[in-house]
């Protein structure tokens, strides 16, 4: 790293030289067409970087050695789910078969890639419990946006269009009240117990003929199961209304329990997360939404279908929300997704839960002395801790423990959330990290905190590794510069 | 399979942890809940068999020479892009939180920024969206938070599959109305949409090139747009750039497009990478993410994620859009792609995708019966008119000749009768038009 940190930090543009040329196209085919009219021309060339192939490998290479990543560090950010990828899966939805094929290619052409298709929406249904699935979101929050869509034409079709509220708990990740909004529900805010758990007398204040949808995260964002889930559906369904799972934390129970069975309605899966595909610095994702039967026919546009040994993508459902991007889904993701399905039995996808919450039980036991656990329960696949009173006292904050971290080669934990814990340091090691590293981690966690008493100022400026020092963010927001 | 704890790693673990067994780990789970029965496959394959067997499945497609376009195209990906975009450090990191420890994608991010305004001839751009379709939703619901209006007037050639996203983004709601603009020869009718203007309208959204390759003239749209109050959302093909008069110089107030072109696979459908651009004053307005520079504690250089308070996880029920995960390694791939190109490149690959086009569309329409549907100057596609089931046409040739000779505009323009999108870019050689020609003049 250090190395690296000297060399120049120029942007690509700066490193420009008119008339340098990586790539030429000469044109396959010639034509004497006629120009483009003057009108319709563009006047001035775009302020693009002019490089050789060479300085452009150079340049990115160089950019992706100041970067932090799972194959580089460990990285325990916590509801992100930063596992290992299988490698396998790059090359199998690169092949030419797959990545060469147009998505408006007729089903008669496509059947290898609508086979995958289809098997993996069985397979997910199955794991899930649920009835039927959509393919087709681009990433978990694009998955809430289909799912409350499919609520409301349940709701509009039942002639119950007064049904314009969705609960979400306080610890709910942020993008399920932005969800609500953005689709012109009124999201309505509930705390949870003290046991960081929907309580259940708050709960039935707010539920009504109002109420369309509950939105829990299970397991929730402090890494609490929602025990009382049987009961909350129950109450959301005697009330006449829908439950809604956020399930991108699956991977805490994959092949251990099925939602399905919890009673909920819609659920959705991150399938970026666990179903194996590296995050690519914050995407490409892929997303799925699993309904109960009742909730079928009002999947978005086109579900994949067989029929008579043929693979079809089905775009005849009257009663579907529409389409909710252009073309199939995320579909090179959900190629990686099927391909990890076929390398795991039902046996082993209960592992990877098993061993998520071994991992972070693991975390959360090492580090107990120094950064108090918010919930004395054991965990699912991930715990919230919080500085202990050493550090505090000290006047050391979650920031500067995660700064420092960088500093011992670790990628910091998802900090300050859930937003209803005070200095939240969220851990998520994910199952396929092995115990060496949690204890690796641990012990860099336990030097933080004997520094905090030794040395507290060293923590308050860190880091001092890493090619930049802590960075002015208030003077990006205030005076934005965002392009060269 | 791809767990590193031994059966001795958990037993050990479990103690420390101060359990018995593994069960006593999820005690909050209500029993009945746990371990139910699945009926998948009791063996998992491994890695050798997975791979064969997706190779299997992948060779079950049919691999022939296609000239569909209609939002995705067939491109050249080049070598050094795959390899860059292969990067581990790259591949494997999540959204940039911790600034310090993501100075690589923060940078390219930026780099991305600029690359997308400068193509685009727009002040800002973002991390990206999921693909074109939604980049272009999120700009009209920008337009319509904005003027606080709801009717929105769409051109006759904005992708189908854009306007249907659309109007699911609007979920349904009866509050919108959604109108399209009269068309001459496939372009906007600058009289039609002067007739449907008014005070109530929140934009003219409007795509050039549009779904038919027509490249359309928006000289005047957006003083048209602006007399009445409303903002101009103009999408546009980045490769056509290179070419071709941008949304920023005929006065887009939101600019988007679908980015797949810039050196992206086409695996039916995604993972692709909506563009998003705007003017500055909407800055504030923009979804997602983005990547501002700024300086460290040293005063040295650096960058960060900014204007945050738009986002999800800041404001919550308040936040411009729901985006969270985005496109960023696509967004990475155009990044580079464009840095391979440069401006000439851009122009040179703008310009064979021009000629491979005009080329096809010649010697297509030589063939007695066939024409242009549409007049106007085109890139990329263009409209032929057939003398013939347009639908029947394709599967014939996909059957016999292995070629897709374009997609049957039928379904989502029915008043076209029998027409034919056909799409010829950089990588089409004069002997695929050359069997494409003889293909489709033996069989209508
Ligand atoms: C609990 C939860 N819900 C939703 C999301 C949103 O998923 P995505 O980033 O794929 O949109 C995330 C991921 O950040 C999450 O952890």
């Amino acid at each position: 790293m250090n190395d690296i940190t000297k060399l120049d930090n120029r942007l690509s543009i700066e490193k420009s030289a008119p008339g340098r040329r990586a790539l030429k196209f000469k044109g396959r085919i010639k034509h004497g067409a006629a120009p483009v009219p003057e009108t319709l021309r563009r006047k001035t060339a775009p302020r693009l970087p002019e490089l050789s192939e060479f300085d452009a490998v150079r340049h990115f290479t160089r950019l992706s050695k100041i970067n932090f990543s799972v194959d580089s560090h460990f990285y325990p950010l916590g509801s992100c789910t930063m596992k290992y990828n299988p490698r396998v899966n790059e090359d199998i939805a690169a092949l030419d078969g797959f990545a060469g094929l147009h998505p408006l290619a007729s089903d008669e052409t496509a059947q290898g890639t609508l086979e995958c298709l289809y098997d993996l929406q069985n397979r997910l249904c199955e794991l899930c419990g649920m009835d039927a699935i959509t393919l087709q979101p681009a990433a978990g929050a694009h998955s809430e946006f289909t799912g409350l869509l499919v609520a409301r034409a349940y709701f509009a079709r039942k002639g119950q269009k007064d049904r314009v509220e969705i609960i979400v708990p306080d610890s709910a990740h942020g993008t399920n009240p932005a969800t609500a909004s953005m689709l012109g529900f009124s999201p309505v805010n509930i705390n949870s117990g003290p046991d960081g758990r929907v309580d259940l007398e708050v709960l039935k204040r707010h539920l009504g003929a109002k109420t369309a949808v509950v939105m829990l995260t299970v397991p929730n964002t402090l890494g609490i199961f929602e025990s009382n889930i049987e009961t909350i559906t129950k109450m959301a369904h005697e009330a006449g209304a829908l439950v809604y799972m956020d399930g991108a934390n699956f991977n805490a129970l994959i092949g251990l329990v099925k939602p399905g069975e919890l009673g909920v309605d819609i659920m959705h899966l991150n399938m970026h997360k666990t179903f194996s595909t590296p995050h690519g610095g914050g995407g490409p994702g892929a997303g799925a939404i699993a309904v109960k039967k009742y909730l079928d026919s009002y999947l978005p546009v086109p579900v994949i279908k067989k029929e008579g040994g043929r693979f079809l993508a089905d775009f005849n459902r009257p009663l579907t929300v529409g389409r909710v991007k252009a073309f199939f889904g995320n579909t090179g993701v959900l190629l990686k997704a099927y391909a990890y399905m076929l390398m795991h039995s039902s046996r082993e996808l209960g592992e990877i839960a098993e061993n998520a919450i071994i991992n972070a039980n693991y975390a959360k036991a090492l580090l107990k002395d120094c950064f108090p656990a918010h919930s004395k329960e054991h965990c699912m696949h991930e715990c919230v801790l919080t500085p202990g009173p050493e550090m505090t006292k000290q006047g050391i904050k979650t920031l500067d423990i995660a700064k420092r971290l960088l500093d011992y080669g670790f990628h910091a934990p998802t900090v300050y959330f859930p937003l209803i814990v005070h200095e939240a340091i969220m851990i998520e090691p994910t199952e396929t990290e092995t115990r060496e590293t949690i204890d690796e981690f641990a012990s860099a966690m336990k030097k933080i905190s004997a520094e905090a008493a030794s040395d507290p100022q060293k923590v308050k400026d860190a880091p001092h590794t890493m090619p930049v020092k802590r960075l002015d963010e208030v003077q990006a927001a205030r005076q934005p510069n965002l392009r060269w | 399979m791809f767990i590193g704890n031994t059966k001795k790693d958990r037993e050990e673990m479990l103690k420390i942890i101060g359990v018995n067994s593994f069960s006593d780990l999820v005690k909050q789970v209500p029993e009945k809940f746990l371990y139910p029965k699945f009926k998948l496959p009791a063996d998992g394959m491994d890695e050798m068999q997975a791979a064969a067997a997706m190779r299997t499945l992948a060779s079950k497609n049919k691999m022939l020479k296609s000239f569909v376009g209609a939002g995705a195209y067939a491109r050249y990906i080049p070598a050094a892009l795959k390899a860059l975009l292969s990067r581990g450090e790259f591949l494997t990191a999540y959204t940039p939180y911790q600034a310090e420890a993501s100075q690589g994608i923060l940078q390219t991010i930026y780099e991305y920024q600029s690359s997308m305004a400068a193509l685009y001839e727009m002040d800002y751009g973002n991390a990206s969206m999921y693909d074109g379709a939604s980049a272009f939703a999120e700009a009209v619901r920008a337009a319509v938070r904005i003027t606080g209006r709801k009717k929105v007037l769409y051109s006759y050639g904005v992708n189908p599959q854009y306007i249907a996203t659309l109007k699911t983004y609007f979920g349904g709601g009866e509050d919108y109305k959604f109108i399209q603009i009269p068309h001459k020869d496939g372009c906007l009718d600058l009289a039609g949409l002067e007739g449907l203007l008014d005070q109530e309208t929140a934009c003219v959204a409007a795509q050039s090139p549009n779904f038919f390759g027509l490249a359309e003239d928006f000289g005047k749209v957006s003083e048209l747009a602006k007399a009445q109050g409303a903002l101009f959302v103009a999408a546009a093909d980045p490769v056509s750039l290179g070419l071709f008069r941008t949304p920023g110089a005929q006065g887009a107030d939101f600019a988007v497009g679908e980015g797949q072109g810039l050196g992206l696979p086409l695996s039916y459908g995604g993972p692709y990478l909506g563009i998003f651009t705007c003017k500055k004053e909407y800055v504030r307005q923009m979804p997602g993410r983005i990547s501002g520079l700024t300086k460290d504690k040293d005063g040295k250089r650096g960058f960060v994620l900014t204007l945050q308070a738009r986002e999800q996880h800041i404001r919550r029920d308040k936040a411009a859009s729901n985006i969270c995960s985005n496109e960023a390694l696509c967004a990475l791939g155009a990044t580079i792609y464009l840095a391979l190109l440069g401006p000439e490149g851009l122009k040179e690959l703008a310009q064979a995708n021009y000629d491979a086009a005009h080329a096809a569309a010649e010697r297509l329409c030589a063939i007695k019966g066939i024409s242009l549907k549409f007049k106007g100057t085109f890139f990329n596609e263009f409209t032929l008119a057939l003398p013939c089931d347009a639908r029947k046409l394709r599967s014939r040739l996909i059957e016999k000749e292995n070629i897709d000779p374009g997609l049957p505009l039928k379904d989502f323009y029915p008043e076209l009768g029998d027409t034919l999108l056909v799409c010829a870019t950089e990588t089409t050689t004069e002997e695929d038009v050359s069997r494409l020609e003889k293909a489709v003049r033996e069989s209508i």
